[in-house]
């Protein structure tokens, strides 16, 4: 297992924007070269960190980390919907659902649909 | 009247005491308030059907709370539980406490326990047993610590000054939140570049509404989040609005912009709420843990935390927090194990408590360390403060034990602080905040808290807030604006944290951020694992550290201390002393009485003192002589040599410390007329009274012996210092060189380099 990724695999880590990570520098950051697209953490990276805890022993943080890499996809205001919804989630199962049903065809975000679901489900019986 | 009237002083002072301000009640079970144990605790049991669990603790699946299904879907591995339950809870408990049996085995078992099954487990251990037990299962080898830093006044450079200690005295997370909601974006900022300015690679955070934070950690401005609360029972999860679930969507939401994320529980708050219907506070502790488990976060705050004060009221409530903590370790989680709030009115209590997460070392032994005087804590937190820092440095100094916090020099924290505001005070006017002034940069430095800095208009700071978060600027701008003004380190600081974001590593299990070389890197329970397996294992105080943590500043070199710099000699020393044959007292000084050192442990100079005893003896109308006794340091011996020179056969014995005694050359050696052991309790009235004494003793007339006074701290404050002296004392001493005459050097005269008689061996 490699790890940490950023002493062991940094080649492999990207920037949000897709660049390498050693673009991420002071330099290039006076030079303008880094925006808003630049910050954060990349998908695949989530990805990676999601496998290296289940190696580790962390399933459910593994599994935690696979939903965040699919968040990735999500735009800050979407982000706060779905927590929205959620905490409605006794509120009716047909507003997760559609719900659902955009995470998995806007975003592609299986796992958090999945997860939407188990949460109406579970609405459903409470 | 009746019993108040009839209980004694002492009785009445000790209900004055600390401790009996504290409440202390009794149990009452049925009302929640239990530590284990509750009347509705069901008993353990679990099923599992076709890789399902459908049965937690006599619930069957079609009577599941939300809890419940949380857990039974999320938490208890369904491969495991089978044969993790068949294992009775003393015998799971002796695995959890066996140093023999590897932390990751425990997980893995622990791993199919249902809650009521866990609290059975931990029952089984007494408080030595599950210290060393959570010794076993913190999840990362360094012990670390998590300081809180606000103030009353939201004030930037105050935030900044105090974040910037906090990283040079080695804390790993700074947590800061708000006087005035508005205002976290800025403080949030503050911490932000204070702590960088301190050490690069702490993580911080601000802790407000969800919302607000999660635009934070977009921003870039916050790393670790710890705001995601859980409770045991469904009811007061709605009390909070939200569902496992959402809270769990939280923890991704977190994740996917590069914050680590810890949840907060604990003991009480369910009860609190009104809601604890029977349950113990562990068992709906436990379901706690199982649900933060199942939601994939990789750590917990928990230990009681905010209701602390509900748990220590009831019997075994410190000893219930511990084995929370040391459940939620046992089934991976990183603990942050409390020590925050305000647990006792009682030092004593406190410590006791703090001793339970501080010996075994956790991930973080306190969630929340005030940095600065608790009167600016505006988490309520505050347990140990600004105050404490050395006590808590000199403890674990004392204990060898690591307990996070690394002594540093009040040189080293006024330069970070300096060098904090000085940074924001750029940030702020490269960003176009309102302007931080000199005259407030310069208070924050030294400020004791944050009365002691100029107003601030805060409508004008929280409307910069505003159009801060509404726009798009990130931590990108600070550390260009750090980069503009000069603050390079800082601004590279910012990048590099920056760049682990991207790198997510410290989102790993109990991760932190640790500088390598001129870069930074994490540590986790992934790379870095605390790994004990007894003596010898595990991480232990040694090498570098040991030094960091032993070299408190306030230490003294033992070398030097309370020795003059230069031989005061204050005697002409004559011949070898003769036997007397008048009616006599003979003053009996030790070796280094006057020639190598110069005043008592209680600060009298040897030349008053001598003059003190004289004068007493000779208001007396008896003769005196003054000998020096060279072949031995002991105070009885430097007496008892005396009285045997002396025509009266009463001397007077006096150490260079002090101590001093008047002896009779026909008792032993050991034995005196009258001893002064106290000798930093004695004034020059005590010598003179001495003197008076030893002169009636020397002409057979009654006396009164020399009023002391008890003073039990004396020889806590002078026993290093007695040392040393005596020491010296010792070195003076020649075996066999007989006493000799002295007399005085006329004050004045110079008395430091040998006169025409003396001799300086």
């Amino acid at each position: 297992m490699k790890y940490p990724l950023y002493r062991e695999a940094r080649p492999r880590i990207a920037l949000p924007s897709g660049r390498p990570i050693e673009d991420f520098s002071l330099a290039n950051l006076q030079a303008g070269r880094l925006g808003p697209e630049d910050l954060g953490i990349h998908e695949r990276t989530l990805d990676e960190q999601s496998r290296i805890a289940e190696e580790a022993g962390f399933p459910a943080l593994a599994r935690n980390l696979a939903r965040a890499a699919e968040l990735t996809r999500l735009p800050d205001a979407k982000i706060l919907e779905v927590y929205e919804a959620l905490r409605r989630q006794g509120e009716g199962g047909a507003a997760l659902e559609a719900l659902a049903r955009e995470l998995e065809r806007a975003y592609g975000a299986s796992l958090t649909a999945a997860f939407v679901r188990e949460a109406a489900a579970a609405g459903a019986k409470s | 009247m009746g019993e108040r009237s009839m209980r004694s002083r002492r009785a009445r002072e000790r209900e004055a005491q600390p401790v009996r301000r504290d409440t202390t009640i009794l149990e009452w079970p049925e009302a929640g308030l239990v530590l284990m144990k509750g009347p509705a605790d069901p008993p353990s049991r679990v099923r599992v059907e076709s890789g399902r669990v459908v049965e937690i603790d006599g619930r069957p699946e079609g009577d599941f709370d939300s809890i419940d299904r949380f857990i039974a879907r999320h938490a208890i591995d369904p491969g495991v539980a089978e044969e993790a339950m068949a294992l009775p809870p003393l015998e799971l408990a002796r695995r959890l406490f066996h140093p023999d049996v590897a932390a990751a085995e425990v997980r893995r078992l622990f791993g199919g326990l249902t809650p009521a099954r866990l609290v059975e487990v931990v029952a089984e251990l007494d408080v030595l047993e599950m210290m060393l037990a959570l010794r076993k299962m913190r999840l990362r080898n360094r012990v670390a610590n998590q300081a809180h830093v606000t103030n009353l006044r939201d004030h930037p450079a105050l935030l900044a000054a105090d974040a910037a200690e906090a990283a040079a005295r080695g804390f790993a997370e700074v947590e800061t939140t708000v006087g005035v909601a508005g205002l976290a974006p800025l403080n949030a900022v503050a911490v932000l570049v204070g702590s960088q300015a301190g050490r690069p690679g702490v993580l911080t955070q601000c802790a407000v509404e969800e919302g607000v934070n999660l635009r934070l950690a977009m921003k870039g401005l916050v790393s670790y989040a710890e705001t995601l609360s859980v409770y045991g029972d469904e009811e007061s999860f709605r009390d909070g609005d939200d569902t496992p679930w959402s809270k769990a969507f939280l923890a991704s939401a977190y994740a996917s912009r590069g914050v680590k994320v810890r949840f907060t529980s604990g003991s009480g708050s369910e009860v609190l709420l009104g809601h604890a219907h029977g349950h113990s506070m562990l068992y709906l502790e436990a379901r706690c843990i199982l649900l933060v488990k199942g939601a994939g976060s990789q750590g917990i705050q928990n230990g009681a935390i905010s209701c602390i004060a509900l748990p220590l009221s009831l019997p075994g409530g410190i000893r219930g927090v511990l084995a929370e903590n040391l459940l939620a370790a046992s089934v991976g989680l990183e603990v942050a194990s409390g020590n925050d709030a305000m647990a006792s009115h009682s030092d004593i209590r406190k410590t006791a408590k703090l001793m339970l997460q501080m010996l075994p070392g956790t991930d973080f032994v306190t969630s929340g360390f005030s940095v600065m005087p608790r009167e600016d804590n505006l988490f309520g937190g505050g347990n140990f403060d600004a105050n404490d820092l050395d006590a808590w440095t000199a403890v674990q100094r004392d204990l060898g034990v690591d307990g996070g916090i690394t002594p540093v020099g009040e040189d080293e924290v006024r330069r970070v602080r300096q060098r904090a505001v000085a940074a924001v005070q750029a940030v702020w006017t490269e960003m176009g905040f309102p302007p931080i002034g000199d005259e407030e940069a310069e208070a924050a430095v030294d400020a004791r808290d944050s009365r002691d800095l100029p107003p601030r208009a805060r409508a004008a700071d929280a409307a910069a807030a505003r159009r801060f978060l509404d726009s798009p600027a990130t931590i990108l701008d600070l550390a260009g604006a750090l980069g503009r003004t000069g603050f390079v380190r800082e601004a590279e600081a910012l990048v590099a944290l920056t760049r682990q974001r991207a790198a997510g590593d410290y989102l790993q299990p109990s991760g932190i951020l640790v500088e390598d070389g001129s870069d930074l890197v994490a540590e986790s329970a992934v790379n870095e694992p605390h790994l004990y397996r007894g003596p010898g294992t595990g991480c232990r105080v040694e090498g570098r550290r040991r030094r960091e943590l032993e070299e408190v500043p306030f230490a003294q070199d033992p070398r030097t201390l309370g020795r003059p710099a230069e031989a005061p000699d204050i005697f002409v020393e004559g011949g070898t002393a003769r036997p007397g044959r008048e009616t006599e007292v003979v003053v009996a000084l030790g070796p280094a009485f006057g020639r190598r050192l110069g005043s008592t442990l209680g600060g009298l100079s040897h030349r008053e003192v001598v003059l003190a005893v004289l004068e007493g003896i000779r208001g007396e109308r008896v003769p005196a002589r003054v000998v020096r006794v060279r072949d031995t340091a002991d105070c009885a011996f430097i007496g008892h040599e005396g009285a045997r020179l002396s025509g009266s056969g009463v001397a007077i014995g006096i150490q260079s410390r002090g101590t001093a005694v008047i002896h009779r050359k026909d008792l032993a050696p050991l034995d005196n007329l009258e001893l002064l052991s106290h000798a930093p309790n004695l004034t020059l009235d005590s010598y003179r009274i001495l003197g008076r004494n030893a002169a009636c003793y020397a002409r057979g007339m009654p006396t009164e012996p020399v009023p002391v006074r008890i003073d039990n701290m004396a020889r806590l404050k002078f026993i290093v210092q007695s040392t040393l002296l005596h020491r010296v004392e010792v070195e003076a001493a020649t075996p066999g060189a007989p006493a000799l005459e002295v007399v005085l050097r006329a004050a004045g005269a110079p008395e430091a380099g040998a006169g025409p008689l003396g001799e300086d061996r």
